[in-house]
């Protein structure tokens, strides 16, 4: 080989990086998360393993009819009628995001980025804001 | 080892670029499967052919040139941020003077009922929009019913819209809106940086059987709702009976903005 | 070949130490827009388009240049450009690279650029504009490298080359148009409103690529002694360029004839505002006013002979005509046409400085991208075998 002295110590150094996830956190049990569900709400849109698998799938589905086809109402597979909302209401059940979707979200690393739009109806005070001043008002 | 070096390259690229490849298109082109679910209109949805507005202008300048109430309840309908630097605002339904609102009709020897006076201007969900025509996503797209729409969710910001759009009616996130909205209104969502946004006609309270806020928020009935189509209507009854202008006809794009003068 | 990027003089290294720099610079530049959005440039409600397009615009000219040396070889074996295509197509990547480049920053959501192919639009000018341009850097890429490879091995080109280079011909007039057609079918927008935009913009286009080629081959020769063409390649190429240039200025004073002669406002608006100020507002005058000067003084020196004979001079001469299409596409007519807004007002635009390091940091790598391809190709025409 040529410039085996260049070439094996450059596979070993990337090695090292490339699987420092896995050594880095050989040993540690990470619990599975558990996603706090609604109170009073027993039932979602869907049955819970088609949500737990496809919600985003659902939420894709509603946001193309909802924005480019005029629709407004789901009729789920049971037969209920459902607003198709994210914000107005998949939150109305689902209303603390920190303590549902995020567990979830935050152990496999997925950042949808619905919420950079989407807000929680009841955290508005959490939101950023702007200061209307005298002169501004 | 009858390989050459730049034949295993071109064997190891072809390959990863097929084992990556597939994989991705599959994943990225196959439609995703929803269960067996219906997609409804609301039952209250107001139905029309093309919707339009026209402006009493003698009514709305009647009622204080200072009067913003249309503008605000927009603003607050629809979290719109308000930026203290005029290079970035947005703006879905504002006013501006009148030879501003229609320069191309520079006039100055118009009557002093409108000479220096304000004009309600929003987009004019024209009728053949060339903001539609150069969207390269369909981001923006016209209704059946004669509304053009924004999806925001579609919208790469191009910002091809805003330089086609003649009547300056489109707004783009330069920056994070979030921290300059005064109000939220919990059942509509923000937007974010990157997207152009402008008025979409109460597209969402249209689906739902109510009328665009600022009809209904105008005090003095200044702004009238209507379908162009249906000859029974409000808005026709009206456009018979008063004369009305719209904005820079001669590009074609017949706005469904008509201004009663 | 590859290897060859990776062996240089103290020089060599250098100058591509210098552009990393540079490079690091508008990438750091780029993640603080990434972050803050693009209201960190000059651009605004009324200005929407800055800079970056208008950078845009001027290297999609640059790209399509390269037919100037192509077409004299290619459908009229011209021998004398025999090496010199080489190098124009490898200008055309550079350029293609940049032009995509300019585009991805632009766009407020750039992480949905998928979303033109996911939803093609035959009606939106910039769907043709993605794929004339991707396509145009495959034709170069797959014409030059082969070229190059040929050369390198000292045997004529692959006889399939042949399809795919009569291919880019009209192709590069392609990408140029539909860039063009990008500004002059808006209704609002009157002074791009002319159908003189496509001439304009290809007749701009081929006397500015050229010259441009033209300049950085001096440069070339200067740094590594190699010639691509003897002296009646370069003279015939500043006469293609004279031609071009001239044609340009001629559809310049078109422009103006049309919106001063029938002296409607709309149409004499953005020219007033460009070259002599509108009500007070004239930034863009000085850049203007220079970039016409830089033409004429241009066409003057090539029309001359024994100027354009003169190395000097002929370098003098390319730099101006690169600098009026620079300052004319790159600078003037995007931002002008937004000048006076819908309303009749006007707002100006200035590039903020995070901006300006963006767009340098962007010719940097397309200089990088220039100087590897340039380098692979003189090492492949120089030291490669010859029949």
């Amino acid at each position: 080989m040529y410039d085996a002295d260049k070439i094996i110590p450059g596979l070993i150094v990337f090695l090292i990086i490339v699987l420092f996830p896995y050594y880095y956190t050989m040993g540690r049990v990470v619990p599975a998360p558990k996603p706090i569900k609604p109170i009073k709400y027993k039932k979602c849109v869907e049955p819970l393993s088609y949500m737990r698998a496809a919600h985003m799938d659902i939420l894709d589905a509603w946001r193309d009819e909802v924005v480019r086809h005029e629709k407004r109402v789901y009729v789920s597979s049971t037969g209920k009628e459902w607003d198709m909302s994210l914000q107005n209401e998949c939150l109305r059940c689902h209303d603390n995001k920190a303590k549902f979707c995020d567990r979830c979200h935050n152990y496999l690393g997925v950042k949808p980025y619905c919420w950079d739009c989407h807000f929680e109806p009841n955290k508005i005070k959490e939101l950023p804001h702007k200061m209307m001043t005298k002169e501004t008002m | 080892m009858g390989v050459s070096r730049r034949e295993f390259l071109k064997l190891a690229g072809l390959t990863a670029a097929l084992g990556l490849g597939t994989g991705t298109a599959f994943e990225l082109l196959a439609p995703g499967q929803v269960e067996a679910g219906e997609y409804l209109r609301s039952e209250n949805a107001l139905r029309g052919k093309r919707w339009a507005m026209a402006f009493d202008v003698k009514k709305c300048l009647a009622n204080g040139e200072d009067c913003r109430i249309c503008i605000d309840a927009c603003i607050n309908e629809h979290n719109i941020p308000q930026y203290d630097n005029p290079l970035h605002e947005i703006k879905w339904i504002w006013k501006d003077l009148y030879r501003y609102a229609f320069e191309d009709t520079e006039n100055p020897y118009v009557s002093d009922d409108y000479k220096d006076k304000p004009f309600i201007l929003l987009c004019n969900h024209c009728d053949e929009p060339p903001c539609v025509r150069v969207c390269p996503t369909q981001a923006t797209f016209r209704r059946p019913d004669g509304i053009v729409m924004q999806d925001m969710h579609r919208c790469i910001g191009c910002r091809f819209c805003m330089a086609a759009c003649p009547y300056g009616s489109r707004n783009f996130n330069w920056l994070d809106p979030r921290p300059h909205i005064v109000h939220y209104n919990p059942k509509y969502p923000t937007r974010r940086r990157g997207v152009v946004e402008k008025c979409i006609f109460c597209n969402e309270r249209i689906d739902l059987g109510k009328k665009p806020v600022c009809v209904d928020a105008c005090p003095v009935g200044a702004i009238i709702f209507g379908d162009l189509h249906d000859p029974n209507s409000e808005l026709r009854q009206v456009l018979r009976k008063r004369f009305s202008i719209r904005r820079k006809l001669e590009l074609g794009t017949k706005p469904s903005m008509f201004y009663l003068i | 070949m590859l290897e060859k990027i990776l062996q240089g003089d103290r020089r060599y290294w250098m100058w591509v130490a210098f552009l990393l720099a540079v490079i690091g610079v508008g990438f750091a530049c780029y993640v603080y827009q990434c972050f803050t959005g693009l209201g960190i440039t000059g651009m605004n409600r009324d200005v929407s388009w800055g800079l970056y397009i208008a950078q845009f615009t001027l290297l999609v000219g640059i790209a399509a240049s390269g037919l100037m040396v192509v077409i004299p070889k290619l459908l009229h074996h011209y021998k004398k450009f025999i090496d010199l295509v080489m190098f124009g197509e490898f200008m055309a990547i550079s350029a293609v690279i940049m032009c995509l480049l300019f585009v991805i920053v632009d766009v407020g959501q750039p992480m949905r650029l998928f979303n033109m192919i996911l939803h093609p639009t035959p009606h939106s000018m910039l769907f043709y504009d993605m794929i004339v341009l991707n396509g145009y850097l495959l034709i170069n890429i797959i014409v030059g490298y082969n070229t190059m490879l040929a050369d390198w091995k000292g045997v004529p080109p692959p006889r399939w080359i042949i399809p795919v280079a009569y291919l880019g011909v009209p192709w590069a007039v392609a990408i140029h148009t539909v860039t063009a057609f990008l500004y002059c079918g808006l209704p609002g927008r009157h002074l791009w409103l002319s159908a003189l935009m496509a001439p304009r913009f290809l007749a701009g286009a081929f006397c500015s690529g050229p010259a441009l080629l033209l300049l950085i081959l001096f440069i070339v020769e200067r740094v590594t002694g190699y010639r691509p063409a003897d002296e009646d390649a370069y003279q015939t190429l500043a006469k293609i360029i004279l031609y071009a240039a001239v044609i340009n200025m001629f559809f310049t004073f078109c422009e103006f004839f049309t919106a001063f002669y029938s002296n409607i406002p709309a149409e004499k608006h953005g020219l007033l505002y460009m070259f002599f100020g509108l009500e007070g507002y004239h930034r863009l005058v000085p850049f203007m006013r220079t970039s016409i000067l830089a033409g004429f003084l241009g066409i003057f020196i090539l029309l001359v002979p024994p100027f354009r004979r003169n190395r000097v001079l002929l370098g003098i001469a390319c730099f101006a005509i690169f600098l009026w299409m620079w300052l004319e596409k790159g600078f003037g007519l995007v931002i002008g046409g937004f000048v006076p807004d819908p309303f009749g007002k006007i707002t100006q635009y200035s590039p903020t400085l995070p901006e300006c390091g963006i767009a340098i940091g962007i010719w940097a790598i397309g200089a990088l991208i220039l100087t590897f391809l340039f380098k692979m190709a003189i090492y492949a025409k120089r030291d490669g075998q010859r029949m």
